[in-house]
């Protein structure tokens, strides 16, 4: 049998994606996270120094000089969604790039 | 669970870097033995997919709240190298780009958040896929509780590092219960969103769950008859 095309299903996953990045982020818990309880409660949590990316326009997932937190937080969302997808699908083609066999493309009817 | 700069001093979170450096090239090159021609965009959108849902923490008990870590879920999707390339890409994006996640202990995080949870969990997996019945509901369970054993590992991680080279003086058996403690309550969330993730992938496109692929004829075959 023929392989089913994934581009449909790879469309679809990152509509999911964005989605929750742009409209679920708004809603998440801001409490300190695990970590971060373990470090208040333990006395440690001092110990953390300024991040070294703290002035990044997109730091702690804000786009800075956006007023609505809303946008500011979704947008920055979008931002690392598609970052993530294109770095993510840049690192294997890249891995794949340097090893082309033929072996890769003689399996290709497999299943 | 991002460890920021500071928690872990800085000869442990060289080691750290060297390591987890060293963990990407094994992966770099174990994933360049198996990859086909659709781990392309699938790696794509497992980095893109665990990033949107580490923006999402959800509450547990006690005014604390925790996030998916999401290496079990790459690796029963795209397998555990593949998977553990699309974690570390997260958590460089994060540290560098989100400033969350400090620079220092980027080599950390990657081995505590990514390699911990992808390989721990996908381990568990494949022993849980052997004692469960082999079909949907099978793989979707054996992911959700191996979802939840690798969160529990990561917090066994982050002690050891604290044992290692902690900063703050905390009693290390303290921190030890406590991070175990309040991360069996962040794996079940951990668990739920693998479970669903790994249970509607399986229902719509199961030839592309990589820990379900001994399945595959089978389920190809179920669908087929529908």
């Amino acid at each position: 049998m023929t392989r089913r095309s994934i581009t449909g299903f790879v469309l679809a996953g990152l509509a999911v994606a964005l989605l929750l990045a742009l409209g679920v982020s708004h809603f998440a818990s801001s409490e300190p996270d695990g970590l971060e309880r373990v470090a208040l409660d333990q006395g440690f949590a001092g110990s953390a120094t300024e991040h070294g990316t703290a002035g990044s326009p997109l730091a702690d997932y804000a786009v800075s000089g956006v007023q609505n937190s809303w946008l500011a937080t979704g947008l920055a969302g979008v931002i690392g969604v598609l970052l993530c997808f294109a770095l993510g699908a840049g690192l294997v083609l890249a891995i794949r790039w340097t090893r082309r066999r033929p072996a890769a493309r003689a399996s290709t009817p497999r299943s | 669970m991002h460890i920021p700069d500071g928690f872990i001093n800085a000869p442990t979170s060289i080691i750290g870097a060297v390591v987890a450096a060293g963990l990407i090239a094994v992966s770099i090159k174990k994933a360049g033995d198996t990859l086909d021609d659709r781990q392309l965009p699938l790696a794509g959108l497992v980095a893109a997919f665990i990033f949107a849902m580490q923006m999402i923490n959800f509450p547990v008990a006690g005014g604390t709240s925790g996030h998916l870590l999401g290496g079990c879920l790459a690796a029963v999707l795209v397998g555990p190298w593949v998977g553990s390339l699309a974690m570390s890409v997260v958590f460089i994006v994060q540290a560098l780009v989100f400033a969350d996640g400090g620079l220092t202990a980027l080599g950390l995080n990657i081995i505590l958040m990514g390699y911990t949870t992808c390989f721990v969990g996908y381990g568990i997996f494949w022993l849980l896929r052997k004692v469960l019945p082999r079909n949907r509901s099978g793989v979707t369970m054996a992911a959700a509780i191996a979802a939840w054993c690798g969160v529990v590992a990561a917090a066994l991680v982050f002690t050891f590092y604290y044992a290692v080279g902690g900063t703050g003086g905390a009693p290390v058996g303290t921190v030890a219960v406590a991070m175990i403690g309040v991360h069996m309550l962040i794996g079940i969330g951990e668990a739920v969103i693998t479970g669903l993730t790994v249970g509607a992938v399986m229902a719509t496109r199961p030839d592309l769950v990589y820990g379900a692929r001994d399945l595959r004829p089978a389920l190809v075959a179920d669908e087929a008859a529908r």
